[in-house]
């Protein structure tokens, strides 16, 4: 049935309607306000502070204190001063064992952490719930095992700390891209200075709790909460040694120029514009879903999400037809219902590009098409869409939009397929689906990209290195290459 | 019966496999360290670096493409022709450096050494910088270093070593980037550049295929910007640039987010860091079937 106005099919009573199960905002005990976690205790910041709301309901959850250049400098020098009178002191073992303790307390209070993190940040409850607190605990425990094989990391024997890491990070995932920052930076023997996102400091700051409750020496990690101007003030800092960001290419961008020639070591993970390639011999069942996963998953809200869709002529069109239907059953509505699919939007800014890049896409002469949701009155939603015939110099196949938002091209040849995926400056991701083993194999070996999902997407794992060619940035987070981010050695030389 | 009259070489550039001279028409003069004239070699000009990145790039899918093995027996089939041109390279560095016949001895045999070394790194370094993940799942995952892709590079520049670098220099810098299948464009030594004409008729003579590796001679503090701002280099490596403007460069490489190695004082040693510094890992998740 289809309604008369709007064309879009109307949704009958049936069993994919659920009843509400929203998780509970009990377990929750959240302060009215936030201070820097800086030396070890919460101290007041001297910018002004800031509300963080749920972008679900745009009600306040919590007020966030701004730290100033002046806090900026208080964290750096208590990270320093930890560094060389504490954690710098410290066995690997004993390091390894705060981060044990760590990981056990994340898993100890992960409801409480999957609770806040889908309120302040809008993601599903089942997500913030089965993947990225549970990676947050996976994370510590894989780099806390590290901590005292240094020697094995590749770097030669005795790779040193490089001391005071600066780290900032982005509002998608917000305690699981702390966690991919603290872990390996820590068990390398660094201490940390870590600036949230704006929008999304709340998790970061239950994390600070859990410090305590893991009696982690005071300076150790030390996270100062505010906008960019913070940002900016903790990478340019004189006195750290490494500089660690995920988040737009223009800001890596940015802290590459502003830092060159400190000496300070850098890694970038930047954006991306990740082709999802689907051949005509794909299990098509599960390639749907994992198109559905590639660019849905977290509201798109993901550097290596799958926007680009390339799919083989013969099967563009029962592809596209079998997504739709797809998208037709995805449940979009309060974060904290355990049935929901689709969360919010993060901000209302992020809301404005992503609609702003669609209206682009549909000028550019896209066909758009969006699943037929209801949309919540209250705060920041955008239904999942998608853009058919997209040509290769649209905007929307060569800009990351970061939203729920999949843009269809076509190939023939698999040539054909790797030019179009290799034709962008990112190279974060990208998927590729075949029945044919040798086949994907072959189209892995061309694509230039630092993770390649073989008949699935968006698997993460700290065993598993990530991070991009070209202008997605450089360096790796996950597994010994990550360890190495954060090490210097002697190297293995000729002699 | 006269003495014979010398038949002296003219230094050009080396740019696809080909010797071209300057597209700008210009030369500079070499000279010995006492300041006799040596020769005019090429002043190669921003639409020569130009050139040069096109025929790195047209080249590089192909080179990275050659089996490990194929480009480890290429390599060394390079230090078999830099053995048999041994006394030329020798008198070279002697002219240009001012160094004495044993110093000047030491260095080419140290090169050569050192691009055996590197050699043999072609169908290892994979194996060593790269591994298998045991993620939670059913997947097998495998992260393997690949070439960055093309890397313009501003060699050890002379009279700053002890021992002289003009050919160890680019052996150097040169080696480690392309043994893993990245192309290269190279600014040699600017006061001493002969040594790097003749490795460019060494690399012509070789297996090499054209436009593997590309040399430059003339200003480095000339053409640098321009590479390190060309959007089709994906690394630059800064090693003879300690007395260029070098902060400068990384700043204009941020650009297009180049990989970027430091400059270094003198010759960088042979290491594996230098290889793996211009790769990338790329980490391949494959689903197992669930039997």
């Amino acid at each position: 049935m289809t309604d008369a106005l709007t064309g879009h099919s109307v949704k009958q009573a049936s069993f994919l309607d659920y009843a509400p199960a929203p998780e509970s905002t009990s377990i929750l005990h959240l302060k009215k306000s936030y201070g820097l976690f800086i030396d070890g205790a919460f101290v007041k910041g001297h910018g002004t502070p800031f509300k963080t709301i749920s972008p679900a309901t745009e009600v306040t959850i919590a007020e966030i204190a701004n730290a100033n250049a002046k806090d900026v400098d208080a964290a750096v020098a208590a990270a320093r001063k930890a560094y060389d009178r504490t954690w710098s002191k410290l066995s690997g073992a004993d390091r390894g064992k705060y981060l044990f303790r760590i990981a056990r307390l994340v898993q100890e209070r992960a409801r409480e952490l999957a609770v806040a993190e889908s309120l302040d940040n809008g993601k599903p409850i089942k997500e913030s719930r089965d993947v990225d607190v549970p990676l947050v605990a996976a994370w510590f425990f894989y780099y806390a095992g590290w901590a005292d094989k240094l020697d094995y990391a590749g770097l030669g024997p005795n790779p040193k700390a490089l001391g005071v890491a600066a780290q900032v990070i982005p509002w998608n995932f917000p305690l699981l891209m702390l966690a991919w920052k603290i872990a390996p930076a820590l068990a390398a023997g660094n201490t940390v200075v870590i600036k949230p996102a704006e929008t999304t400091s709340l998790s970061a700051l239950l994390f600070a709790e859990i410090l305590q409750q893991a009696d982690l020496p005071a300076g150790v990690v030390n996270i100062v909460t505010g906008a960019g101007d913070t940002g900016e003030a903790l990478v340019n800092h004189p006195d750290v040694n490494k500089v660690a960001f995920t988040g737009s290419t223009a800001v890596g961008r940015a802290i590459a120029k502003s830092i060159a020639g400190s000496g300070k070591k850098l890694t970038l993970e930047l954006g991306g514009k990740a082709a999802n390639i689907v051949f005509d011999d794909a299990p098509l069942d599960q390639a749907v879903e994992g198109i559905v996963n590639g660019i849905f998953f977290n509201q798109g809200h993901v550097c290596c999400a799958g926007s680009r869709l390339l799919v083989q002529e013969n099967v563009h069109e029962e592809v596209v037809d079998r997504l739709k239907n797809r998208l037709s059953t995805l449940r979009l509505g309060d974060p904290l219902d355990k049935n929901t699919d689709i969360g919010a939007i993060n901000s209302r800014e992020q809301l404005e590009r992503i609609r702003e890049l669609s209206d682009i896409g549909e000028k550019e002469g896209a066909q758009r098409w969006t699943a037929p949701c209801a949309i919540p009155e209250k705060g920041f939603w955008f239904a999942p869409t998608i853009f058919d015939n997209v040509s290769t110099s649209s905007t929307i196949a060569r800009e990351e939009i970061f939203g729920p938002v999949l843009s269809v091209l076509t190939f023939r040849t698999p040539a054909e397929a790797i030019a179009k995926a290799n034709n962008t400056p990112y190279g974060l991701s990208a998927g590729i689906w075949s029945d044919k083993g040798s086949k994907i194999l072959a189209v892995a070996d061309q694509l230039r990209a630092g993770v390649i999902w073989a008949n699935t997407f968006n698997r993460f794992d700290p065993a598993s290195p990530f991070g991009g060619y070209k202008e997605s940035g450089y360096g790796r987070e996950g597994g010994r290459q990550g360890l190495t981010a954060y090490l210097s050695g002697a190297g293995w030389s000729a002699k | 019966m006269s003495p014979h009259l010398a038949v002296p070489k003219t230094y050009k550039l080396y740019i696809g496999g080909k010797f071209p001279r300057s597209e700008s028409g210009r030369t500079y003069e070499v000279l010995t360290k006492k300041g006799a004239f040596l020769a005019n070699a090429s002043l190669a000009s921003r639409k020569d670096a130009r050139d040069a990145v096109v025929a790195a790039r047209s080249a590089q899918p192909g080179w990275a493409a050659a089996t490990a093995y194929n480009r480890g027996q290429v390599l060394y089939r390079i230090a078999e022709l830099l053995e048999g041109r041994r006394d030329q390279f020798v008198d070279e560095v002697i002219v240009t450096e001012g160094l004495s016949k044993a110093a000047a001895t030491k260095q080419v045999d140290t090169a050569i050494d050192a691009w055996v070394w590197y050699a043999g790194w072609a169908d290892k370094y994979v194996q060593v910088a790269g591994n298998g993940n045991p993620v939670s799942g059913p997947y097998f995952n495998l992260s393997t270093p690949e070439p960055t892709g093309v890397v313009a590079i501003i060699a050890p520049q002379a009279s700053d070593t002890p021992g002289g670098n003009s050919l160890l220099g680019l052996v150097s810098v040169i080696a480690p980037a392309i043994l893993t299948g990245n192309t290269v464009v190279v600014v040699a030594s600017q006061s001493a550049p002969l040594a790097a004409v003749s490795l460019a008729e060494v690399l012509a003579t070789s297996d090499v295929p054209g436009g593997v590796v590309n040399i430059l001679t003339g200003s480095p503090a000339e053409m640098a910007p321009w590479l390190a701002g060309h959007a089709d280099v994906n690394a630059l490596d800064l090693a003879g640039a300690e007395s260029l403007d070098w902060v400068d460069l990384q700043v204009t490489a941020a650009d297009t987010l180049k990989r970027v190695l430091a400059p270094e004082h003198g010759v960088p040693a042979p290491s594996l860091e230098r290889i793996v510094a211009l790769t990338e890992t790329k980490t391949v998740w494959h689903t197992k079937s669930l039997i």
